[in-house]
């Protein structure tokens, strides 16, 4: 039995932790200010968040919310915990900002700390970086969240070596920005906690669009 | 030397991201990579740039960059001694 044992949602400068509000600002402020804040929530010191490019910081901070105040990593090897995520636009804003320092020949300069994050499985790296999470990983890239890719896929997983899964989806475009993280774990939910929802493609479906 | 150390250290906080260093924690004696201000290999790029665009010093030899960017005074007396900018 695989069950989905915590989630969490950031949209609309809001963030929901199992379906819960547990934080949100004006919705004037840009994604960069919003997540700025939305890390001092969290109250972890992590010098290297502000190193990471956007996609990232989303990513981190929606799987910081689903993990906090879990035993998910405690009660799972972390080399048994994999990661599996998902988005539409890749690292493509990032793509764009490394493009615009390599564009004017004058004025060539590259930044090594923005290429690096020209790829968006790199959201998985700082995850797995973060918690010393050394199991499998992936990173699809679909049109919309496509609850039946991801779930098939964990499930796959689920029934080798890998005990319990990070997944979701991180989405960054020009216009707007989405994130929903889920952990799942191969266990029963024999103490009948009411967050424990079994792994399938209409829960992650119905969690998503919450 | 004092004033191009002071604006090392703001070039620094801003072209590596280190949001929650302020300037008056950097020892201008201490390492920058390992203790100190605990910077990696990526960061060690971003000083090579760092030094190109705004003191246009390039540093052909990465090897250089070891004795370099020791610490924030060495860095400076590379700038004092090469620099353009």
């Amino acid at each position: 039995m695989n069950s989905i044992t915590s989630y969490a949602r950031i949209k609309n400068n809001s963030v929901f932790v199992n379906g819960t509000l547990v934080f949100s600002a004006d919705t004037n402020l840009n994604i960069t200010e919003f997540l700025s804040e939305a890390y001092k929530k969290l109250s972890i010191s992590y010098p290297k968040y502000h190193k990471m490019d956007t996609l990232c910081k989303l990513g981190f901070l929606c799987a910081e919310f689903a993990i906090q105040n879990t035993p998910f990593l405690e009660a799972n090897n972390l080399d048994s915990i994999g990661i599996v995520l998902s988005n539409s636009s890749s690292s493509l804003q990032t793509d764009i900002l490394h493009q615009n320092s390599i564009s004017n020949k004058e004025a060539y300069f590259p930044s090594p700390a923005i290429f690096v994050y020209t790829l968006p499985n790199i959201i998985i790296g700082e995850i797995a970086i973060k918690h010393k999470i050394t199991g499998e990983n992936a990173f699809f890239v679909s049109e919309k969240f496509d609850s039946e890719l991801i779930t098939n896929y964990c499930e796959m997983l689920l029934q080798n070596n890998t005990t319990a899964l990070v997944s979701g989806w991180v989405e960054i475009n020009e216009t707007n920005y989405d994130a929903f993280i889920f952990l799942t774990e191969r266990k029963e939910n024999i103490n009948k906690n009411t967050i424990f929802k079994p792994l399938n493609k209409q829960i992650v479906t119905e969690l998503y669009n919450t | 030397m004092d004033a191009l150390i002071e604006k090392l250290k703001g070039q620094i906080i801003e072209q590596l991201n280190l949001a929650e260093v302020k300037p008056e924690e950097i020892n201008p004696d201490s390492p920058l990579f390992g203790e100190g201000l605990g910077l990696d290999s990526i960061d060690a790029l971003e000083l090579i740039v760092l030094l190109e665009k705004h003191y246009g010093i390039k540093i052909e030899d990465p090897k250089d960059g070891k004795t370099i960017f020791q610490s924030l005074r060495t860095m400076a007396e590379y700038i004092k001694a090469n620099g353009k900018g």
